[in-house]
Order: C-alpha cells, then sequence, then structure tokens
C-alpha cells in the first residue's frame, strides 16, 4: 500500500515542489543574470540580495496583473492553451530518473519517480503534446498574426522534433532499452558515456532541442522583431507567465534528458575506475543537477551569443541538414553494431 | 494613408495580398518611422514609407534664429552624430562669409568629427545587430560610445546635443590632458573592434541573414541618390572627405573602404573598416596638433553678403550638405536648407526590400542606418 501509492506520491511532491517549479522560477532570475554577465551588466540587484528576491516579485507582479481575453476569443480553449503548454513538460519528469536506488529510511527508494521500460518513447510522445498549447494559443487568440505566428512556429517545432527522434534511435541502438534507467545502466556497463560514442548524435539532438524550446538562434517566432509578440500576444498576467514558464520548462526537460541519454545520468565521470572513488562522496543526484546546469547554462550562454536564423533558412537547417546527418549517424550505427557483434 | 491590398493571381487561384503596418512604434524602426508594406504571403511586394512623425520645422525655425543660435538646432537634426550637423553648418556659414578658420581649430574639429563617425557607427552595429538578434554586441557597442560620450563631455559638457563648434573656430580650447586621453581611448577601440568582428563577421548565422540581401549595383544606387558608406557598400567611390577635402582631412592619409557586392554584408564590412580608418585620423591629428588660436577673425555681428551657397561634409551616414541664403540684411538666414544624407538613403528602401522577406525589411532599415531626426528634421 505504501509502497504502491504513498511514496510515488511523495515523490512527486518532492520533485515537483522542491524540484521543477522552483527550478522553472529560478531560470527567470538565471537566464537574466547570465546574460547580463555576458554583456558587461549584473542583472537583476535591487530585489533581495544581489537580485535572489527576483522571481517572487516578478511572481507577484504577474498575479496582480489584469487579466484580458480578447472579446471573440474562444475562452475555455484561450484558457487552456497555456496549461496545455505547461502540462507535458512536468508530466516528462515521471520518468527521468535522478539517482539509482539507495536507501532511505529503511527502504529501498528508486530516485525516480517511477521506470517504465518505454521510458523514452514516453518522453518524446508527451512533450509533443506540447505543440498543441501554441497551435491552441494562436488559433484561440481570434487575430491574424498570432495565428500565423503559432502555426510558424509549430511547424518549427515538428520539424526539429524529427530530427531530434532519429537521434534518440541511435541512443536506443547502443543501449539496446528504452528504459531511461537501463540507457544510464548501459552507460555505466559499456564504461563510455554516449556522448563521446555518438557526438553527432550528441551535437543534433542539443541543436534540435534548441529549436524545440524556440530558444535563439531559433527564436524567430517569439521575436518581438517581428510580427508583434508572436502566439502569445494577446496573453497577459499569469497565463502568458505560464507560456514563459512553459519554455523553461521544457528547456529544463531538455537539459536532463541531454544528460541522461549522453552524459550518464548520475553517474560520477569515469564512474568505472576504481581509483575515483573518493569522488562517490558526492550523492548521486547532485552530480545528475551539476550536469543539467551546465546544459542550461549553454542554453542561455547560445541566447547571448547568436543572432537568429530567419524562418526559411531554420526550416531549411532542420529539414536538409539535421535530418539527414542524423539518419546518416543512424545508419553507421546500426552497420557498427553489427560489425562489433 | 491607405493602401489597397491588390489580388495576386496565381496559376490555381487568385490570393490577395496583406497590407501590414510596421511602426510609426516599432522595437526595430530606429526612431518613428512607419513602413506600410504589402505582403505576398512573406514576401514583399512592396513598401510605401511614411515619414515626418519626428518633423519639428527646424528648418523653418532657423529662419527666425541668428546664425549662431542655429548651431543648436543643427544638433537635434541627426542627434547621434551632432558633431558633425554641427560641423557641415558652421563650414556653410564660413564659406558664405569666406571666412579662415585657423590650423588648430580645423585639426580639432577633424578629431571631433572622427570621434562622431566612431560614436555613430557604434551606435548603428548594435542596433543592427540586435534587430538580427545578436544583442549582446548592441551592449559593447555602448560601452564604447561612452568612452566618447565622456571625452566630449569634458570638451564641450555635453552628452548627446553638443553645439561644439562656432562660426570660425570652436566655442574654447580644449582641456589640457584631452588629447592623451584620446589617444588611450584609440588604444582601447583597437580591440574592442577586434571583438565585434569576433562576434560577427565571420558568423555563419550573421552571412546568412545579411549577404545577398538587398543588392543594389551602383549606378542604380546613384540615380536613387544615395550616398555615405551604403553607397560605397556598392563599389562607388564617393567620399567628401577625399573628393572635397574640408576641414583638415587634406592633411589626413587615410583609405576609404569601398565594397563589391552590393548587399547588406558589403555595407557592414565598409563601416567596421571606417572604424578603423577613423581610428587611423584620430591618431594623426591628435599627434599632430598644432598650436594657435581656435577662432578665426569673426565679426561681432555675424551678416554675410546677399548671397547663397551649398557645402557638404562626410557625416557618418553619409553626405550632408546645406545649402544657406543670406539676404544680407538681416541676421536671420533667409532660407536655410539641409540635405540629409539618411532621407535620400530612405528613398531606397522600396527599391531594396522588394522580393524579401519580412525578417529582412528589419536587417535593411538597420543596414541603411538612418536616424529619423534627420530624415524628417
Amino acid at each position: 500500500m505504501i509502497d504502491e501509492f504513498v511514496v510515488p506520491l511523495l515523490k512527486i511532491l518532492v520533485v515537483l515542489f522542491a524540484g521543477v517549479l522552483p527550478a522553472v522560477t529560478y531560470m527567470v532570475l538565471l537566464e537574466r543574470k547570465v546574460i547580463a554577465w555576458a554583456q558587461s551588466r549584473l542583472g537583476p540587484m535591487r530585489v533581495g540580495p544581489y537580485g535572489v528576491l527576483q522571481p517572487v516579485a516578478d511572481a507577484i507582479k504577474l498575479m496582480l496583473k489584469e487579466d484580458i481575453t480578447p472579446v471573440k476569443a474562444d475562452r475555455w480553449v484561450f484558457t487552456a492553451a497555456p496549461i496545455i503548454s505547461m502540462v507535458p513538460a512536468l508530466i516528462v519528469y515521471a520518468v527521468i530518473p535522478f539517482g539509482p536506488t539507495i536507501r532511505l529510511f529503511g527502504k529501498d527508494v528508486a530516485l525516480s519517480i517511477t521506470d517504465i521500460n518505454v521510458g523514452l518513447l514516453y518522453i518524446v510522445s508527451v512533450a509533443s503534446v506540447g505543440v498543441y498549447g501554441i497551435i491552441l494559443a494562436g488559433y484561440a487568440s481570434n487575430s491574424k498574426f498570432p495565428l500565423l505566428a503559432s502555426l510558424r512556429a509549430s511547424a518549427q517545432l515538428i520539424s526539429y522534433e524529427v530530427a531530434v527522434t532519429l537521434t534518440l534511435v541511435s541512443v536506443i541502438l547502443m543501449s539496446g532499452t528504452l528504459s531511461m534507467i537501463g540507457i544510464v545502466n548501459a552507460q555505466y556497463n559499456s564504461g563510455l558515456w554516449f556522448a563521446f560514442v555518438q557526438p553527432l548524435a550528441f551535437v543534433i539532438f542539443f541543436i534540435g532541442g534548441l529549436a524545440e524550446t524556440n530558444r535563439a538562434p531559433f527564436d524567430l517566432p517569439e521575436a518581438e522583431q517581428e510580427l508583434t509578440g508572436g502566439f502569445h500576444t494577446e496573453y497577459s498576467g499569469m497565463r502568458f507567465a505560464l507560456f514563459f514558464l512553459a519554455e523553461y520548462a521544457n528547456m529544463i526537460v531538455v537539459s536532463s534528458v541531454a544528460t541522461t541519454l549522453f552524459f550518464g545520468g548520475w553517474l560520477r565521470p569515469f564512474p568505472n575506475v576504481a581509483g575515483l572513488h573518493f569522488l562517490d562522496v558526492v550523492p548521486s543526484w547532485i552530480w545528475f543537477l551539476t550536469k543539467s546546469f551546465v546544459f542550461l547554462y549553454i542554453f542561455i550562454w547560445v541566447r547571448a551569443t547568436l543572432p537568429r536564423y530567419r524562418y526559411d533558412q531554420l526550416m531549411r537547417l532542420g529539414w536538409k541538414v539535421l535530418i539527414p546527418l542524423a539518419i546518416a549517424n543512424l545508419v553507421v550505427t546500426g552497420i557498427v553494431k553489427v560489425m562489433l557483434v | 494613408m491607405p493602401v489597397e491590398p491588390q489580388t495576386i493571381h496565381g496559376a490555381m487561384f487568385d490570393t490577395s495580398e496583406l497590407v501590414i503596418n510596421m511602426g510609426p512604434q516599432h522595437p526595430s524602426t530606429h526612431g518613428v518611422l512607419r513602413v506600410i508594406l504589402r505582403l505576398d504571403g512573406e514576401k514583399v511586394v512592396d513598401a510605401d514609407v511614411v515619414m515626418g512623425y519626428l518633423h519639428r520645422g527646424i528648418e523653418k525655425l532657423s529662419e527666425n534664429r541668428n546664425w549662431t543660435q542655429i548651431i543648436l538646432l543643427t544638433d537635434r537634426m541627426d542627434y547621434v552624430a551632432a558633431a558633425t550637423s554641427n560641423l557641415g553648418y558652421c563650414e556653410t556659414v564660413e564659406k558664405l562669409l569666406q571666412l579662415e578658420v585657423p590650423r588648430r581649430a580645423r585639426y580639432i574639429r577633424t578629431i571631433l568629427c572622427e570621434l562622431q563617425r566612431i560614436a555613430s557607427h557604434c551606435l548603428w552595429v548594435g542596433t543592427h545587430a540586435m534587430d538580427i538578434g545578436a544583442m549582446t554586441v548592441f551592449l559593447y557597442a555602448f560601452r564604447e560610445r561612452e568612452l566618447i560620450l565622456d571625452l566630449f563631455e569634458e570638451f564641450c559638457g555635453a552628452r548627446l546635443t553638443y553645439n561644439s563648434m562656432r562660426i570660425g573656430g570652436l566655442p574654447q580650447d580644449i582641456p589640457p590632458g584631452w588629447d592623451k586621453k584620446v589617444l588611450e581611448f584609440c588604444k582601447i577601440m583597437d580591440g574592442k573592434i577586434d571583438e565585434y568582428e569576433t562576434l560577427l563577421t565571420h558568423n555563419r548565422i550573421w552571412l546568412e541573414r545579411t549577404k545577398g540581401i538587398g543588392v543594389i549595383g551602383g549606378p542604380e544606387a546613384t540615380a536613387l541618390g544615395m550616398c555615405g558608406p551604403t553607397l560605397r557598400g556598392s563599389g562607388v567611390a564617393r567620399d567628401v572627405r577625399k573628393d572635397e577635402p574640408y576641414a583638415a582631412y587634406d592633411e589626413m592619409e587615410f583609405d576609404v573602404p569601398i565594397g563589391t557586392a552590393g548587399d547588406t554584408y558589403d555595407r557592414y564590412l565598409v563601416r567596421m573598416e571606417e572604424f578603423r580608418q577613423s581610428l587611423r585620423i584620430i591618431r594623426q591629428a591628435t599627434e599632430g596638433l598644432p598650436e594657435g588660436p581656435i577662432v578665426g577673425k569673426v565679426p561681432r555681428l555675424i551678416k554675410p553678403a546677399a548671397g547663397e551657397t551649398y557645402h557638404a561634409i562626410e557625416s557618418p551616414k553619409g553626405e550632408l550638405g546645406y545649402f544657406i541664403v543670406s539676404d544680407g540684411k538681416s541676421t536671420n538666414p533667409y532660407r536655410f536648407r539641409v540635405r540629409p544624407p539618411s532621407f535620400c538613403n530612405l528613398q531606397a528602401l522600396p527599391r531594396l526590400v522588394r522580393g524579401h522577406l519580412i525578417a529582412d525589411v528589419v536587417a535593411l532599415i538597420g543596414s541603411i542606418d538612418i536616424v529619423l531626426g534627420e530624415v524628417d528634421r
């Protein structure tokens, strides 16, 4: 009874309320700070010491803002769209492993909410549902520009989804299993993180991840220099905030998945080398969080540095460059696997 | 003014153009510029530029101000490069008065104008890059612009509207140690230009966004009345500093960069090289600064004889010309007419954006480098 209901419930509460939601909120601050430091500025400094309470101020402001719904907008869809955007990003955390099974309060607790044996497929499917949020937001706003922008954004997301999924198939070939914990164990057994065995797949995954989350240099659908504000033009207040939090949540998901699939998840560097045993003093979930954090930092770093792709160039990159490369990578991986066995 | 969407007759069915209004409040039209775009899908079929949102009647106001007061008005036209506007006006009046400006004043004017050129190009590179998405360059360029603004503040007390020249020379001499600070600034700036180039010049995304965008050939550009780096990017070797030298430019050694392809990338390269050439001129002028008076023999009451004259200088945006008519009787000009480079370059915008996508319109407005204060006066 306890094992089936209470423990997973507690895990969900911990992961959501002590993990993902604070992380998403503080991503706002992290982004502003990192971009500021790249630009010889300091970022938010006034609210709280060194600006640490800035997200709290932002949250309060957005909750107190007037919630405008356009007159002719489809009210239910208009309200549902940000929720549809946000929820899949949170649900994905059900299968992401933060660490191996450890002993806690006399019980063997696996440091992941659950582990299904089609974990990777679950992640890809659930993450794709988030695209509906964008399409519905544009449709429900009942306005020219958001509709066009949302269609562009969803076309971009779907195109890069194909490239990303092909790289994930290469990873599955390497690990032989779709289960997330199984993939980390496969990296432990082979002694080499998959990023070193499949560098091309990692690069394509990362670039695709940038495009999937609408981050620079692929953020044309939400650039202000384009037609007004993109699909979230008509949104204000908390619903607007939800879209942005959904974007950050997606970023964290991509970072976590990249860490699990390519960088050994919770494994410390050189997990098979007994000589580095002293590194085990750092708990496994700290390794996981650190690696995820590095990817988040790279996301923000890329945004601060690179200019933006035009929409047709973006689509051309996805279809004509990344997908052929991903397919080629897959074919080569398959051939090598067959030859080595 | 309403623009009617036309029907586009396609192979299978007819579609209609989409008419979109960009501005006057828009994050990327630098200032209050309104562009009415007619789109076929995402391609621009035609653009209609509506200006005048910043018109303040400077030319008419000048008719009621005396010759020295007008210098203040010229500041506010091209507010990004105010010292060059000052210089153009002062030199035109000096031409009308047949006044000789002492050598020291000419050298200092050259230094101020070249510092202004760097400041204006800093703003241009920052905003142009930010429109295309590279937001960090904006902060870096403004950091350098602050250094220049500090130099100007030391000289004339203001950071934006300088009022830094007088008819016949300068209002005051440079403060002691100012020339050392200018040379220090040159040393810092060299490294910073490399920083901007590292971020942009060979960046694949930058190349894809600027190469082949807004191509215009030399003859066509000249026919449209374009001037300045926008014209030089198309391969036309026209620079007022070389063709009709003024201030101390006849004693300076410098090159004028000329582009080849006439696209946005070439205009970008031309301006980046102009950074370095300006530093060269500033170093020569500061190191060779002669002693002497800073104002020529100016009559107490400036009243030029009846006549008219046109004089042009090379502002960072292009050829800035002043046509002044004096009737010999009053202390005000009879007619004060400015030939603003941004206005003439803006004429080319509809020709440049035809056939491109909306994202390119923003890149092109940045590439021609306009200042609405000058366009509208």
